[in-house]
């Protein structure tokens, strides 16, 4: 009996340290494999210029442009999503709290739309860019990412206001907080690593998503200075150069991911030190 | 305005007081609550007397914390649970008030089984409640701190450190901390809901010692199972077994000649 309980857990455990190692090794295999393809593109000109004539043929040149539309998009989406969503989540879980069938019902909703593939996005966004009357544009890309990264927001955010304890919503409402007050001053708070977590998560999908700016961005080798120009996005650039037959251009492509794989790392790597910061007082 | 009710009501009480042994500061008539199709509060009829402990006891699961809840309307934290009858707190009948609930809340302070402090430093803690009053005064949110931390006897221990975490105490120092934030709305009724149920004796003998020093300006209304804690501080004892209050009296007369099986079997097995 000891010694199948042995046998069982050595077993268990190699199987578990191999599912979650290798995992790791995977992440690492990709970094490795976009930095072994595209280190020789990867040069100061890559993150400091747009494309000179013929940077599609191997010619001079860098991707600023498809960097700057993309944080812009990104940026401007996951901030229409943070004013949208937070409120969304909050109300969810300080207003709603009794009525639990609503909740899922919302939860369910919301779970469905974070379901949706981003190319039914990109087409919902487009058919609404023409119903308006715009072009392809910075706007039209923004709009349409933070649709698509909004219900990520709200479900990762509310995912965690959904755990606190209803004592501290007691607590609370005892001092004489209004429903408002709660949401704002003490669960925002409380919730607010899940926030943090919220915000990397949808910024992450709508840095790397290509298929919903696709028709509505555009593209373009300049950079946009208003919001009803087109822009370039990582993703689009990746896509491109990758289909690319010269050899010097596909490298470009690597390098592009790279540059994606090192904004999202830097991304994460702030938010994480934030939401530790910021979580001291919470209560557990 | 809320100022001007709360003097006229002390001057109200005050007359009813020559008149009457005790009076009253908080009055349920006909409350009825029920869970689904439970019904776990049947007819409860109370009258809670002023600056004293009243103490709640009975067995788990018998409505006394629901009954507590009720008091201040946390109740409507739980879509299962419909409240019927009247509770009325000095003159408002909070069950019942078409002005604003969150006034009517700040005249009671909840202590509850385990501290919840709230997610921000220990100052801010105590502050809270007294910002939401709308007093902006730097220097007189300082002083109301201080003096409500002191209150608790919490104000060496803490003093150095009023910008840490509130969650940085200890439980027992917590619970003291939510003690003295409830205190630093001036509530006049302390509702606590087996507040020492969480702690270590030591801390427990504390939260026990400052309710006693409390009383003499406080009403409190002490939820709990424990018998001993009861005789310890009730000056009144309301008994309840399944949603209804079986018996209620001063401590001595009530345990030494408990009228009914319930409470006689009750205090067999406490002691």
């Amino acid at each position: 009996m000891k010694r199948r309980k042995i046998i069982e857990e050595t077993i268990f455990r190699i199987i578990s340290a191999f599912a979650a190692y290798s995992l790791i090794a995977i992440l690492a295999f990709i970094i490795f494999i976009i930095f072994l393809k595209g280190f020789r593109a990867l040069n100061l000109d890559m993150v400091t210029k747009i494309p000179k004539g013929g940077f599609y043929y191997g010619g001079e040149g860098g991707v600023l442009n498809a960097i700057v539309g993309s944080l812009y998009i990104a940026f401007g989406a996951t901030f229409i999503a943070i004013l949208v969503g937070m409120p969304a989540a909050l109300y969810i879980n300080v207003h709603l709290i009794r009525l639990r069938r609503t909740q899922n019902f919302i939860r369910y909703l919301l779970d469905a739309l974070w379901g949706i593939p981003s190319i039914v996005y990109g087409a919902f966004g487009f058919t609404l860019m023409l119903f308006f009357g715009m072009n392809a544009s910075l706007l039209a890309g923004i709009i349409t990412v933070a649709l698509l990264i909004t219900p990520i927001m709200v479900r990762t955010f509310d995912e965690v206001l959904s755990t606190i304890p209803k004592g501290l919503h007691e607590a609370t409402l005892a001092l004489g907080s209004t429903n408002t007050e709660m949401a704002f001053k003490v669960m925002l708070k409380q919730g607010f690593s899940g926030f943090i977590t919220a915000v990397l998560l949808s910024f992450g999908r709508g840095i790397g998503d290509a298929a919903s700016v696709l028709f509505t961005a555009g593209y373009t080798d300049l950079i946009p200075v208003n919001l009803d120009e087109p822009a370039a996005t990582l993703p689009l650039a990746i896509f491109f150069q990758l289909s690319s037959p010269i050899p010097e251009v596909r490298e470009r492509a690597f390098a592009s991911a790279a540059i994606l794989t090192i904004i999202i790392l830097i991304i994460s790597l702030g938010a994480r030190y934030l939401s530790k910061k910021y979580s001291k007082t919470i209560l557990r | 305005m809320v100022s001007n009710t709360g003097t006229m009501t002390e001057q109200h009480s005050e007359v009813i007081s020559k008149q009457e042994e005790t009076s009253s500061i908080l009055r349920i008539d006909n409350l009825n609550v029920y869970a689904d199709k439970n019904h776990i509060l049947k007819d409860i009829n109370l009258i809670i007397p002023k600056n004293k402990v009243t103490v709640l006891l009975g067995p788990s699961g018998c409505g006394k914390t629901t009954l507590l809840k009720a008091m201040n309307r946390l109740t409507d934290l739980y879509k299962e649970l419909k409240v019927d009858g009247h509770i009325y707190i000095e003159e408002d009948d909070i069950l019942n008030a078409t002005k604003n609930i969150p006034v009517i809340r700040q005249k009671m302070g909840l202590l509850s089984q385990r501290p919840y402090p709230l997610p921000v430093s220990i100052y801010k803690n105590v502050a809270y409640g007294i910002k939401l009053k709308g007093i902006r005064d730097k220097k007189l949110i300082d002083y109301s701190v201080e003096r409500n931390l002191r209150e608790v006897g919490l104000w060496d221990e803490v003093k150095n450190r009023l910008n840490s975490p509130a969650t940085s105490l200890s439980i027992g120092q917590q619970q003291r901390l939510c003690l003295a934030r409830g205190l630093a709305v001036k509530p006049r009724i302390i509702l606590a809901d087996e507040p020492t149920s969480a702690l270590d004796p030591i801390s427990s003998k504390i939260i026990e010692n400052l309710f006693k020093k409390l009383e003499q300006h406080y009403t409190i209304i002490l939820v709990t199972h424990v018998l001993r804690q009861a005789i310890r501080l009730a000056d009144h004892v309301v008994f309840m077994s399944f949603g209804e209050i079986i018996e209620q009296g001063q401590p001595d007369e009530l345990f030494n000649n408990p009228k009914t099986e319930k409470l006689k079997e009750y205090i067999i097995h406490g002691n």
